[in-house]
């Protein structure tokens, strides 16, 4: 038996992704241990994360400013949006530094399954800031699901009156890849979007 | 409890941090849910993509238990249909309505194999044949479920030639001159739908629109509101992709 307050911190941390209630009890563990390294650090830094942070309005990424650094820094190139399913989708693109440009977070992709219409996605938003003059190119990053792929193509469409170029990132064999061990798929895909040299 | 069968991924939600609880169209179990082990994980979810076709093995204590199933992809259909929107439409439209619509561990094997004959045609056929096809293909299912449609001869009359309405009362063809003077609320029946013996058959996207509203009509009607639910909108969205098709030689 442990304390109310213990139980529900353990409570809390079992519901992290990777956490099972015996892990979270270790994380627990470790925090009661170190309570003015870690616990009470960690506990202000959630808590000031939870105030601060918001959902951007131009472009849906998460950031404690509105609009977000990325959509207020006049040196990203604003003439090309980079279409993204969701936010960790954004933050793998911006680590690898390839994309200068604004971004735009769709907050999912079209399932007809799980009753995701394109209104329930920032479609709208979207097609609004494609229309401005300065924009010249949208690029989809979307997965290269059946549901992403399905999304990029709506949105091209939705994109089509606005005459801007629409580009999506390609599908293939990845980086130090052997082709021997590619799935059929992914190799299908290779083939089909293949390029001159 | 085993089985070995070979099916048709439907559609993949995610259960808990890895697993994904999948549903199948197999060949002579019928739809059919199984857990996947690490299906919900990055390097595992090209294998739950709708339709890719399936070697899948289930396993479970007893008949009505969930179990779990192992999947080795044969052929993945998805990866040939990325960049066709109309294509990828169809397939998505073709798994979210068997998905819906189909009760569950009920064998249809002819089922399977129509599925099998519409995703071959939507990779391989040069042409736009496949529209036709897909319309075809929701005939079969209906008829699969009991809701069929008598096409082989006109309601009234008996005549089996220039068949060109639908009842959507009795779902039966109906003749252009027994029908004439009910046309407007009769259905379309497209040539391509009930072709005469020997009959050259041409398609236009008129029949395509009136073929998917044809299907859609009694989709609708006995399949889907009884489910309490719309046609569903990827079937929407091929629906509108069609309307912009060339129209076929």
């Amino acid at each position: 038996m442990s304390a109310p307050e213990i139980d529900r911190l353990i409570e809390l941390l079992a519901k992290l992704p990777g956490l099972g209630p015996r892990s979270a009890r270790r994380v627990a563990l470790h925090l009661i241990r170190r309570p003015a390294q870690l616990m009470a650090p960690l506990a202000d830094a959630l808590s000031s994360a939870a105030r601060a942070i918001s959902t951007c309005q131009v472009c849906g990424n998460v950031d404690t400013a509105d609009p977000c650094r990325l959509c207020a820094n006049p040196e990203r190139d604003a003439t090309v949006i980079c279409v993204v399913e969701d936010i960790a989708d954004l933050w793998a693109i911006e680590r690898t530094a390839v994309h200068r440009g604004r971004y735009h977070v769709l907050g999912g992709t079209l399932s007809a399954l799980d009753g995701v219409n394109p209104e329930d996605l920032n479609i709208a938003k979207l097609v609004a800031r494609a229309s401005a003059p300065e924009v010249s190119e949208v690029i989809l990053a979307t997965n290269a699901t059946v549901a992403g792929q399905t999304t990029a193509h709506y949105i091209m469409e939705r994109l089509a009156p606005a005459g801007i170029k629409v580009t999506r990132i390609a599908h293939g064999v990845p980086v130090g890849g052997e082709l021997n061990y590619l799935d059929d798929g992914t190799l299908t895909a290779a083939m089909k979007s293949r390029r001159a040299l | 409890m085993e089985w070995t069968d070979q099916g048709f991924v439907l559609a993949a939600r995610r259960h808990g941090e890895g697993a994904a609880v999948v549903q199948l169209l197999t060949r002579e179990h019928g739809r059919h849910a199984g857990l996947v082990h690490g299906g919900g994980s990055a390097s595992k979810r090209a294998l739950v993509e709708p339709g890719n076709r399936v070697q899948s093995t289930w396993r479970g204590r007893l008949p009505e238990h969930l179990g779990r199933l192992t999947l080795e992809v044969e052929r993945s259909y998805a990866a040939a249909l990325m960049d066709d929107p109309g294509r990828l439409s169809a397939l998505a439209a073709a798994c979210v309505v068997v998905e819906t619509a189909l009760p569950e561990r009920e064998p249809h094997p002819a089922l399977f194999h129509a599925t099998e004959v519409l995703l071959d045609s939507l990779v391989e056929s040069a042409d736009e044949v496949w529209p036709a096809v897909y319309i075809r293909w929701e005939l079969g299912l209906l008829g699969e479920l009991g809701f069929g449609l008598d096409l082989s001869s006109c309601a009234v009359t008996g005549q089996t030639d220039d068949l060109v309405f639908v009842s959507p009362r009795t779902g039966r063809a109906v003749s252009r001159e027994a029908g004439a003077p009910y046309r407007d609320k009769l259905l379309r029946l497209p040539e391509f739908m009930a072709p005469a013996e020997g009959a050259e058959i041409s398609v236009t996207s008129v029949d395509l629109h009136d073929g998917m509203k044809l299907t859609g009509f009694f989709l609708a009607r006995h399949v889907f509101a009884p489910l309490n639910q719309p046609l569903p909108g990827a079937r929407d969205r091929l629906t509108d992709l069609l309307e912009s098709l060339p129209d076929l030689k």
